[in-house]
């Protein structure tokens, strides 16, 4: 299976489907009979704002799979990327990107994903990190119900780099961020959040997997989220840690809240260990509000939907806490608090 | 101020509450006495409308109006505070700002402005040096980590901001070593006025050294089965609940 030439060749026998381990809670060949026509081009002028807008940054578009194929950030250099990935219409459309970020640089990338109609999109990024390198990559996807969207992220990290990421999606008809991060240890640290929110039918999969190729590698990651109604989301972590690849520092935590019956967690986390000396960690909780906490918040005054507001935002805001772009975290955090108070 | 008639209610199938009738006039403090299991925690749950404590029969009014027929928030906005036996912990959400939403929630239900950030904060400074508590305990999420004694402390803190005007202790003083014990009485005395009453409910006598009542009754089998003076707490320490306990 592969998506980018389901895509290109229009060919549905393809897509990725329930048989493929990896893609079992996210079926798309079961979900689409064929592939849409290609996306037509869109004008600028369709394109309307964009969520990060206001904040500095140098501003990148890929509309309807037409936009700039690489992004350079040189050795030493600090920039602010705004990205957005917009799709309108009921086409389908594929793009490639890469990004590279030289020795020492940073990169703040301020990533979108909007509109998405009800057609098919695929955004793959390839990424690499030159040593002592850093990115933060800060991902808001706000898709239409009848989308359905995959985003990739290949990232090559050299000794000593970072990369953060947080996504933060309220999901489509089926949805899905993937994240492959070859890790080579020596002082390089990987953060990979992510939070939902998700209600309706929407779907969104949260899918990493990090390989620690050499000694001494941190890589932390906290996902979170909200299902309501007939939501459904999945996690899926993988954290490997080769042989060699000793002292490795791995932390993985998934959270999730089910606020109605009918809403569904598929969780995998997975830690695979043939080093020596490593220090590794996960933890997994799905659950519903705490009943008792919130009799405890109504006896104090709080109506029931302002408890539960602030209790789920208090458990997501988690995430956005380890955000460090403080003025592009309060843009996650409005959003984040708006789509619990559509939600709750 | 508080009026329950014939109070009947149950927990599952279990019926906790049999007939019981309580009358506290404003400005008093009434103390409940009584045997584990007698259902002194079932009424401070019933009065303030914890979900599955269904009443089958009787009434409780505060000032007149129906409790039964409010939500638990909106009995908070008429004045109702309970102080937990076990208080929860709320992870993520810093005490102070709980607090403060607590209490502007309340002010809109009656229909009264926000109390402004500085001004709460001011209050709050000057309730916890009262208490003798760390501000800075203020600044964490509520209760989370707290020792059993800090979490008394922080529902008086909050009973004090909350400024209620019925207020309901499930066993306050449980938890508490004697100079917690002596603060947080103090704390509650502080609160004592002519237009507020309070239900202290405690299994030992202990705290009502603390914590004078007008008028003491005992609670067996979900009946107040004995009214008296303070003098009745001294008889129960004595000779303990035996007695009542065989007449429910």
């Amino acid at each position: 299976m592969n998506l980018e030439e389901a895509i290109r060749l229009r060919d549905p026998a393809r897509l990725p489907s329930r048989r493929d381990e990896d893609w079992r809670w996210t079926d798309l060949r079961g979900l689409l009979r064929a592939i849409p026509e290609p996306s037509r081009p869109l004008e600028p002028g369709d394109i309307g704002p964009g969520p990060f807008d206001g904040l500095p940054g140098d501003g990148v578009s890929i509309a309807n799979g037409s936009g700039p194929e690489e992004i350079r950030v040189a050795g030493g250099e600090v920039r602010t990327v705004i990205l957005r990935h917009v799709s309108r219409g009921d086409g389908a459309h594929a793009s490639r990107l890469r990004i590279e970020v030289g020795p020492a640089a940073r990169l703040t990338l301020l990533e979108s994903h909007e509109g998405g109609g009800s057609g098919l999109s695929l955004l793959g990024i390839d990424m690499r990190l030159g040593t002592g390198a850093a990115c933060e990559r800060l991902v808001l996807s706000d898709l239409d119900a009848e989308a359905v969207a995959v985003v990739e992220l290949e990232a090559e990290l050299e000794p000593g780099a970072r990369l953060g990421q947080t996504v933060l999606t309220s999901g489509a008809r089926r949805q899905r961020f993937e994240t492959r991060v070859r890790h080579p240890g020596q002082g390089a640290e990987v953060r990979l959040d992510g939070a939902y929110v998700l209600r309706e039918r929407r779907h969104a999969d949260l899918t990493s997997s990090v390989r620690h190729e050499g000694p001494d590698g941190r890589t932390d990651q906290l996902a979170r989220g909200m299902v309501d109604d007939q939501a459904r989301a999945v996690f899926q972590g993988r954290i490997t840690v080769l042989e060699g690849a000793d002292g490795a520092d791995a932390r993985m935590a998934h959270n999730a809240l089910i606020l109605s019956d009918r809403a569904e967690v598929d969780a995998r986390p997975e830690l695979e260990i043939f080093a020596d000396d490593v220090a590794c960690a996960h933890g997994a909780t799905v659950g519903a509000l705490d009943e008792e906490v919130l009799f405890y918040m109504r006896q104090r005054g709080l109506p029931e939907r302002e408890a539960r507001t602030l209790l789920v935002t208090s458990f997501l805001g988690g995430v956005i806490d380890r955000v460090e772009a403080p003025a592009a975290a309060d843009r996650l955090r409005s959003w984040l608090l708006a789509q619990i108070g559509a939600a709750s | 101020m508080l009026n329950l008639r014939d109070l009947h209610a149950r927990v599952g199938d279990r019926e906790i509450l049999r007939g019981l009738s309580l009358e506290v006039p404003a400005g008093e403090v009434h103390a409940i006495m009584g045997p584990n299991g007698a259902g002194k925690s079932t009424l401070s749950y019933v009065l303030t409308g914890r979900p599955g404590y269904d009443v089958t029969a009787g009434s409780a009014e505060l000032d007149g109006v129906d409790l039964l027929g409010l939500e638990a928030d909106e009995r908070a906005a008429r004045g109702l505070f309970l102080s937990f036996q076990y208080p929860l912990e709320i992870p993520g959400v810093p005490a102070l700002t709980f607090i403060r939403s607590a209490l502007n929630a309340q002010r809109k239900a009656r229909g009264e402005p926000e109390v402004s950030a500085p001004e709460f904060l001011k209050r709050a400074r000057s309730f916890a040096a009262e208490l003798k508590m760390d501000f800075d305990m203020l600044k964490r999420p509520l209760n989370v980590g707290f020792s059993g004694g800090e979490k008394k402390r922080m529902e008086i803190l909050q009973m004090a901001l909350l400024s209620p005007r019925f207020m309901i202790l499930d066993e306050t003083d449980s938890g508490l070593d004697i100079d917690a014990l002596r603060i947080v009485s103090e704390g509650v005395n502080a609160l004592r006025a002519p237009e507020r009453s309070m239900l202290v409910i405690t299994h030992y006598q202990r705290l009502l050294d603390y914590i004078r009542p007008d008028r003491v009754h005992v609670l067996a089998a979900g009946r107040i089965v004995a009214s008296g003076g303070p003098e009745l707490a001294l008889e129960l320490e004595r000779d303990g609940y035996d007695k009542y306990a065989r007449a429910a």
